[in-house]
């Protein structure tokens, strides 16, 4: 089973989403890093980039794979985690404390689901 | 094993080159590097060893069977070696007058004539290195055809989802976008969706027939129609042509270009990754366009030129030159029959081999193949949780190169197998029961196979580690 | 006639196996109408008439005893430990070295010339070998580009076949490229600050250039950097026994012709692109890398790494196409300078410097007067005292390749193969027909 914070929102394509105040944080779910598998290298824009609901600003590469990350809304990147980038082996560790991006000026959401609905999406996934 | 820097012995040395007998000259000092290169200092018998040791950590085809699909790894003769060792092709300098290397050109004309004849087309260029490269220069071809026609809307080149990951690479370089179109469920292109997403944008399509799957997808025709229809051209990814050489050509089937792989299928080796050769071909109206360097042919001889519309150089000067060399000296050796031989046994050997394998493993697509064939593994991975990787590492402890794993993309659990012509019934008999054995090893011993190979010069690497943290270099410590 | 081992007897074995007749019926997919019916080449031939032909064609060429051409690729001496180890077959017919476990001799050999790649050029990181050193350039700028800085800054005195792919590379990209312009045989620091800009990707500078001079890379590379801009510089590998090398100069990207590193004149090819860069930049290299790694039992071992960044796996959104690569080339390399070490490679070095520059010397006696005083390395131009195409035929006679014909200059070239004896000849030589 792969755990799923209630608090947070979901992607569909798997990342998740925070909101601290204005700021909203984004990071890659259990699941995702889980099918991924060891995660070599993390790819993310730089900061004051603009990034767009439902595209991607990034990707992460496993040895064999590399897989786009799809931002859940639109806005300006403030902060990236630079740790994640020195040490991508943290995305598999702790997917929800290895946050990628933080977001700020946010003007559009995609749709999010919940932590329940995500779960049962991952299940039929799986 | 030591690296060579670890062999190094100070003052060690090879005495190659006599003492300079023209007068010391000295460039300033602030032109000089400050130390020497730590090349490592070594007799000619510790680098003899070495090599030798290295060698013996390396399966070429000549160590055993080869069947790594889409790679076309048949023997690589000897006489092509020693023609292209002689001095009068290998000591020539590029940049000699056109009447002093007459017979360098008419190695390029003389290849480029037989190629043509073989895949259908009316000219063709040998500058580009490899396959890849071949890509690069054909859809190149493609985009200055449009743009010389004030044909500025053609962006999208289309790529089948089994596609050859250089095929899409290619066609960003070349400054095109790229649009997918998935497999129908006989595995060949979904004329509907191709259909879908052509028009007025489309520069062209990119099509190898037979496809990564071993199929000959027997719609082409109305393929490369749709295209055409459409104004935009076909290209050839001539990685396959080893099933069909000889019996049918990429020019008839309605294809406007072409690569060849030279390192696959005329035979000249792949030297461990490389240098391959790439020859791009071409229908008439596409001929002005071609990369600089052209060999032609009048009454006084063979002549140097540069097409009228010529897309600029893909490399210096005429290619990988020494390669062409090999695959004449192949293709002269084959002549008409040998060529329609070799790709039958190929294709035989192929269904052969499928055939044997098929009661053990799933067949991705159980039908008649052509030159290769992938096996799902899929079945295994859920009931046993054996992998296609396991399998293709347990065959390495036979002494046989693993097939292609993990392609094309489409299949899950792929292994793709091509036996190649110059392999014998007993060499296929051999690895088949290698494969059953496996088989039957995953029903008993699944674990077994997790681990393997275990009699090899390594185990499994830890591909994590070296990606993670990249050790590109030997580090000295001092 | 071919290679196929089987009689038709155990083909039709096999075929009974498979359940048809013939070998035709397997290709019951292909369209009736485009069956090739008569495949019009000709029949084939045994190993020995083969060999035969092929010798004719070979014999067709001139081949030159002495030498004094080089403007891109170098006749050096090339030792015979070289050849012996790189015919091995294990490597001639090993493919890429996807399968670790069995491919430890191709991964280590590249490994190794990695490092010797890294040490000639003083930079940190180098991939497996590219096609030639002209791709090489142009790769070196596609690493450069960034989203706001498109444009590529040339050195008018780069080889021109270099030149020429760059351009092709670049407009299929639609890079804007700057070629500088100026009369002289050296790059002009003022004239590359009048077009340096904030747009500006990289400069790209080749040294020794093609007419031999030593280029000012480190100034050169002062002004690139202020527009936060990458300085690629391509390199004779031969040459770095002696110079500068361009990690020394703040370079960021160094690439070159591989060839004069135990590669045959070969009319061309097969060559060797080498391609060196700053940590910073490994990710953008193109194409092959390997790196260290352990085996699950901990042994040290070698593999291929940061393959996600390849064609292979990232497909359209690669930064590179590359794939089969030069690698045998590259252990070509890796041999020559093993064979030679650190002092064998610096003779060289010498003994061409020292070679051009007598060559230079005696040249100027019979009126041979070189167009440049700047410092050079092995190549020069000199002015040419009569028709150079009649000088050309009546040295060629002789079997003296002389140096390339620039309008009305000579493009002159020594190595350590063109001795005191060598140049000599040729001084007399050139006696005789003036």
């Amino acid at each position: 089973m792969f755990k799923n914070p209630e608090e947070l929102k979901y992607a569909k394509t798997h990342e998740w989403l925070k909101e601290e105040g204005d700021v909203c944080v984004v990071g890659l779910t259990d699941y995702a890093q889980d099918s991924l598998g060891d995660i070599v290298f993390v790819n993310l824009p730089a900061v004051d980039d603009e990034v767009k609901a439902g595209e991607s600003f990034g990707d992460v590469e496993s040895v064999k794979a590399v897989s786009d990350v799809f931002s859940p809304v639109t806005g300006k990147v403030v902060e990236i985690n630079e740790e994640v980038v020195d040490n991508p082996a943290l995305v598999n560790e702790d997917p929800y404390g290895a946050w990628l991006i933080k977001v700020a000026e946010v003007s559009e959401k995609d749709e999010l689901i919940g932590s329940e609905e995500y779960a049962a999406l991952c299940e039929e996934e799986h | 094993m030591k690296l060579l820097f670890e062999e190094s012995s100070q003052g060690r040395h090879l005495d190659l080159i006599p003492d300079c007998d023209t007068p010391e000259y000295r460039l300033s000092d602030d032109a000089l590097r400050k130390r020497q290169a730590r090349l490592p200092e070594l007799s000619e018998v510790d680098l003899s060893r070495h090599y030798t040791q290295l060698a013996k950590q390396t399966h070429g085809v000549n160590d055993g069977f080869y069947p790594l699909g889409s790679c076309t790894m048949k023997y690589n003769p000897r006489i092509d070696e020693e023609m292209a060792g002689l001095e009068g092709f290998a000591d020539i300098h590029p940049l000699q007058g056109q009447d002093s290397v007459q017979g360098s050109l008419e190695v390029i004309y003389r290849t480029k004539e037989l190629l043509c004849e073989i895949t259908g087309m009316d000219d063709m260029t040998l500058q580009p290195a490899a396959g890849a490269h071949g890509e690069y220069t054909g859809l190149l071809l493609i985009r200055k055809y449009h743009l010389d026609r004030g044909d500025t809307e053609r962006v999208n080149i289309i790529v089948p989802d089994s596609a050859h990951g250089t095929n899409p690479a290619s066609a960003t370089m070349a400054g095109f976008k790229v649009i997918n179109v998935p497999s129908n469920a006989e595995g060949g292109v979904d004329l509907d969706e191709l259909r879908k997403v052509v028009g007025k944008d489309t520069a062209g399509l990119m099509l190898t027939n037979p496809n990564t799957l071993g199929l000959f997808d027997p719609n082409i025709l109305e393929i490369t129609k749709i295209i055409h229809e459409v104004g935009g051209l076909c290209y050839y990814d001539g990685a396959n042509l080893n099933a069909i050489m000889g019996r049918v050509r990429p020019g008839d089937m309605g294809f406007d270009c072409i690569h060849l792989n030279l390192h696959k299928t005329f035979a000249t080796p792949h030297g461990g990754g490389g240098p391959g050769s790439g020859p791009v071909g071409c229908k008439e109206f596409l001929r002005d366009y071609l990369p600089g360097k052209m060999t032609g042919k009048n009454e006084n001889g063979y002549y140097l030129y540069t097409p009228a519309k010529t897309m600029g150089q893909v490399r210096s000067f005429y290619g990988n030159f020494l390669v062409v060399v090999k695959a004449l000296t192949y293709i002269l050796t084959l002549g008409k029959e040998g060529v329609k031989e070799a790709s039958g046994k190929a294709v035989l050997n192929a269904n052969y081999m499928k055939e044997r394998l098929r009661k053990y493993y799933d067949v991705a697509y159980d039908t008649t193949c052509m030159h290769e064939f992938v096996l799902c593994l899929e079945r295994l991975k859920k009931e046993k949780g054996v992998s296609a990787m396991d399998v293709a590492k347990a065959s390495l402890d036979y002494g046989i190169h693993p097939p292609t794993m993990y392609f094309p993309l489409i299949v899950h659990e792929a292994l793709m197998f091509e036996p190649t012509e110059t392999e014998s019934k007993e060499v296929i008999d051999e690895a088949v029961d290698v494969y059953v054995e496996i088989y039957e090893k995953a029903q008993s011993d699944p674990e077994y196979l997790h681990s393997a190979p275990h009699h090899c010069p390594i185990t499994r690497p830890n591909e994590t580690e070296a990606a993670r943290n990249p050790i590109l270099k030997y580090e000295w410590q001092d | 006639m071919g290679y196929v081992p089987d009689s038709a007897l155990k083909q039709k074995e096999m075929l009974k196996v498979i359940g048809v007749d013939s070998v035709d019926d397997l290709y019951h997919q292909v369209p009736e109408e485009v069956r090739l019916k008569d495949l019009n080449i000709p029949e084939g031939k045994s190993e020995l008439e083969v060999s035969r032909i092929m010798k004719g064609l070979a014999a067709k060429n001139v081949h030159y005893s002495s030498v004094f051409r080089g403007a891109g690729s170098y006749r050096h001496y090339i030792p015979a430990i070289v050849r012996g180890i790189t015919s091995k077959e294990e490597f001639l017919t090993a493919y890429t070295p996807y399968q670790a476990e069995i491919s430890q001799g191709v991964l280590q050999s590249i490994f190794e010339y990695q490092t010797q790649i890294c040490e000639l050029t003083g930079l940190d990181v180098s991939n497996a070998s590219v096609y030639d050193g002209a791709v090489a350039a142009a790769e070196a700028i596609f690493m450069s580009l960034e989203r706001n800085k498109n444009e590529a800054i040339i050195a008018g005195t780069i080889n021109p076949e270099t030149l020429e792919v760059i351009k092709t590379y670049c407009e299929s990209r639609s890079v804007k490229l700057i070629v500088l312009e100026g009369e002289g045989y050296k790059t002009d620091i003022g004239e590359l600050r009048k077009h340096l800009s904030e747009q500006t990707a990289c400069f790209y500078v080749q040294s020794p250039n093609y007419y031999g001079v030593i280029e000012d890379v480190e100034k050169l590379a002062e002004a690139v950097h202020e527009y936060k801009a990458r300085m690629i510089e391509g390199v004779n590998p031969i040459s770095l026994g002696l110079l500068k090398t361009p990690g020394e100069m703040n370079v960021d990207i160094a690439v070159g012709e591989g060839q004069p590193l135990g590669m045959s004149l070969g009319f061309g090819g097969p060559y060797l692109g080498f391609m060196a860069c700053t940590k910073e930049l490994t990710r953008r290299l193109p194409g092959r890398i390997v790196g260290q790694t352990t085996d699950s039992q901990g042994n040290r071992c070698f593999v291929l790494t940061l393959q996600a960044r390849e064609q292979h796996i990232r497909r359209e959104k690669a930064s590179s196409n590359i794939c089969s690569n030069e690698a045998l080339c590259a252990m070509t390399a890796s041999v020559y300078l093993a064979s030679m070490g650190p002092s064998g490679l610096e003779k060289v070095a010498r003994s061409c410097l020292n070679n051009a520059h007598y060559l230079e010397q005696e040249l100027a006696k019979l009126g041979f007067e070189r167009v440049s005083k700047d410092e050079y390395f092995n190549e020069f131009v000199t002015t040419c005292p009569m028709d150079p195409a009649v000088l050309e035929k009546k040295l060629s006679e002789k079997e003296i390749l002389m140096g390339l014909v620039l309008n009305d200059r000579i493009l002159w070239c020594a190595t350590e193969l063109n001795d005191r004896n060598d140049i000599d000849g040729l001084i007399e030589a050139i006696k005789e027909v003036i």
